[in-house]
């Protein structure tokens, strides 16, 4: 009998999108490459051999070699060492940011698609309004308002995505709320707190992974982008961005100084998509083409 | 039909009430006194004091809120620059021309590859063209398009010095900056092609027209084509909104005189209403191509004409 217990345990429905995601090869790549770096990004101080600030005037611009394997910049600091630096910025921000979108949107859209009505039609305009604005530009307005630091470029990345979050939840709770489960959840009197957290949003807990996932990839491509215009994390900050723009006025002599920031931000775009690819496939199969 | 553009065209109004509360909201918490900027540093605080009483900028929040909208309207009025003293909308009118041609060509690059590979790699899914040209794709949203106009920069400027780096003049100016800002859109309508087109050839109505005997050609340009459009062309339109704001990089990495390089100065000089009127044009443009986007979906499908009453 126990045995049986044991069986249908592991039958369950994430077992089941585990099993699917293991068979695609390229997702299984990019949940590598995503994993090393975060390993690389938590470790940063114990594998860097040097420090992201580290300057040696006397070592300035090197090529590629055995002491410095990506080279220096014009401090002379070693840039191998503050790509990995950059990892941890870089994945920091793109999960905060994430995780600002996905608690503020995902909170608007419960309301809005649980609720309906005037509270809905509101919260949606709002959410229009949101749109209307391409999320670069409304990036940009607000750390210009806030200024250019970490937690605002956080911030700014991370209000430019609500919309897609919003609307996602909004959709799963519209389709989820006239069920049978949550009808029967409300008769033995569960309040819209725990209908809405407990019964619908681990229901439409599969596409917002998705969205998250490239979420990710998006939030850290935007902040790149607002750190190349000197608008985003500012120097000595190792962050990928602002190295490239560093090294752009050098980009006619030494172009390794561009060449491995922008590897490490296209990269880590890459496996985020395979990964966010692999994920919709496996978690609705129907989509699969 | 008519009904529907001018409910459309009205209920922009909101929209565009709400985008400039939320800029306006955001620029008047700015640090930076304005008056102290236009006069500069050293000025007496009691010039800096009586400009702000001429400007208006003691006047409370909602007051100078209603000014701006007010000005903004009737009298096509967004202020003045702190830095130019020239219009906004002047400066803004001066550089829009650049921006909307560099979008519209990144737009051009984009469908011009991604349709027909979109197309070619579903109708041979999973051959070799099909498997290169995604991987192909995935790369190309991956990359990041200030990245990557750099090593075109490196690539056709320096080492092969075919095309210029900078500069909008000429239509060789033109060719990198165009390529940078549509390559990412064209990966992404080639996958949308590609997932749209697969769809679509599953259909019955397909099954039927290749059991009638009809030649591939027929069945793929004529019957499944039109209907695989269609998310297309809402991917087209975002993607057009998406490259006006996205060519703030574009035209900062290749020195084109743009609003998106306008509004990026405008704010390492503190100059806010300049950056205010900038995401409100960039905006309004925006609303106003998802509409046209709208309505050119009747014209590729008549089912969904007959929804707009």
């Amino acid at each position: 009998m126990s045995i049986d217990v044991k069986k249908r345990k592991k039958s369950g429905p994430w077992r089941e999108v585990w099993r699917r995601l293991k068979q695609n090869k390229s997702a299984i790549f990019g949940l590598i490459v995503i994993l090393t770096l975060i390993v690389v990004a938590i470790f940063a101080d114990q594998i860097a051999p040097y420090g992201y600030d580290d300057q040696n005037l006397r070592a300035r611009f090197q090529t590629p070699n055995g002491d410095h394997w990506f080279g220096t910049d014009n401090f002379g600091r070693d840039i191998f060492s503050r790509i990995i630096y950059g990892a941890q910025i870089s994945l920091k921000v793109g999960l905060l940011a994430v995780g600002i979108a996905l608690i503020v949107g995902g909170t608007l859209g419960a309301i809005a698609g649980f609720y309906g009505g005037k509270l809905d039609n509101g919260i949606m305009r709002f959410i229009d309004i949101l749109l209307a604005i391409p999320s670069i530009l409304l990036a940009i307005s607000i750390v210009a308002a806030l200024g250019p630091e970490l937690r605002n470029v956080m911030i700014a990345v991370g209000v430019g995505s609500i919309p897609s979050y919003a609307r996602i939840v909004r959709a799963s709770v519209l389709s989820l709320r006239d069920q049978e489960f949550i009808e029967a959840a409300r008769a033995v009197g569960a309040s819209d707190t725990r209908l809405i957290l407990k019964h619908i949003i681990p229901n439409s807990l599969a596409p917002l992974i998705v969205q998250s996932t490239i979420g990710v990839a998006g939030a850290i491509l935007s902040a790149a982008g607002l750190g190349f215009i000197g608008l985003g994390i500012q120097p000595p900050l190792a962050e990928w961005g602002a190295m490239l723009n560093s090294g752009r006025q050098y980009i006619r002599d030494y172009p390794h100084m561009t060449a491995f920031p922008g590897l490490a931000i296209m990269v880590t775009i890459f496996a985020l998509n395979l990964l966010g690819d692999g994920l919709r496939d496996a978690l609705d199969p129907r989509l699969k083409n | 039909m008519h009904k529907y553009i001018l409910r459309r065209l009205l209920l922009l109004i909101p929209v565009m009430l709400g985008v400039s509360f939320i800029v306006f909201t955001m620029m008047y918490f700015t640090p930076g006194d304005p008056a102290r900027i236009m006069l500069g540093e050293s000025a007496p605080e009691a010039d800096v004091q009586r400009l702000r009483d001429d400007l208006g900028l003691n006047d409370p929040f909602f007051i100078q809120y209603g000014r701006y909208v007010k000005n903004a309207v009737v009298n096509q009025d967004m202020g003045r620059s702190y830095i130019t003293k020239r219009p906004v909308f002047d400066e803004i009118a001066a550089r829009f021309p650049n921006t909307l041609k560099l979008a519209s060509m990144g737009v051009l690059i984009a469908v011009v590859i991604g349709v027909p590979i979109g197309i070619i790699s579903a109708t041979r899914q999973y051959s070799l063209f099909d498997n290169i040209s995604m991987v192909v794709a995935l790369i190309g949203v991956s990359m990041p398009n200030f990245w990557q106009g750099l090593l075109l920069i490196i690539l056709f400027s320096i080492n092969l010095a075919w095309l210029p780096s900078s500069g909008f003049d000429t239509w060789k100016h033109m060719i990198l900056p165009a390529v940078t800002l549509g390559t990412s859109s064209a990966a992404i309508i080639t996958r949308m092609t590609r997932s749209s087109m697969l769809e679509v050839v599953r259909q019955d109505y397909i099954r039927t027209a290749r059991a009638k005997g009809q030649k591939e050609s027929v069945v793929i340009n004529q019957h499944a084509l039109k209907n695989a459009l269609i998310p297309v062309i809402t991917v087209i339109g975002l993607q057009f909104g998406y490259l006006l704001g996205g060519a703030v990089l574009t035209e900062s990495i290749f020195g084109i005189s743009g609003v998106g390089r306008l509004m990026v100065d405008s704010i390492k000089s503190r100059d806010m209403l300049v950056v205010q009127g900038g995401v409100l044009f960039i905006a309004v443009t925006f609303s106003i191509v998802n509409l046209g986007v709208d309505i050119l979906y009747s014209f590729v499908d008549p089912r969904i004409k007959s929804q707009y009453k």
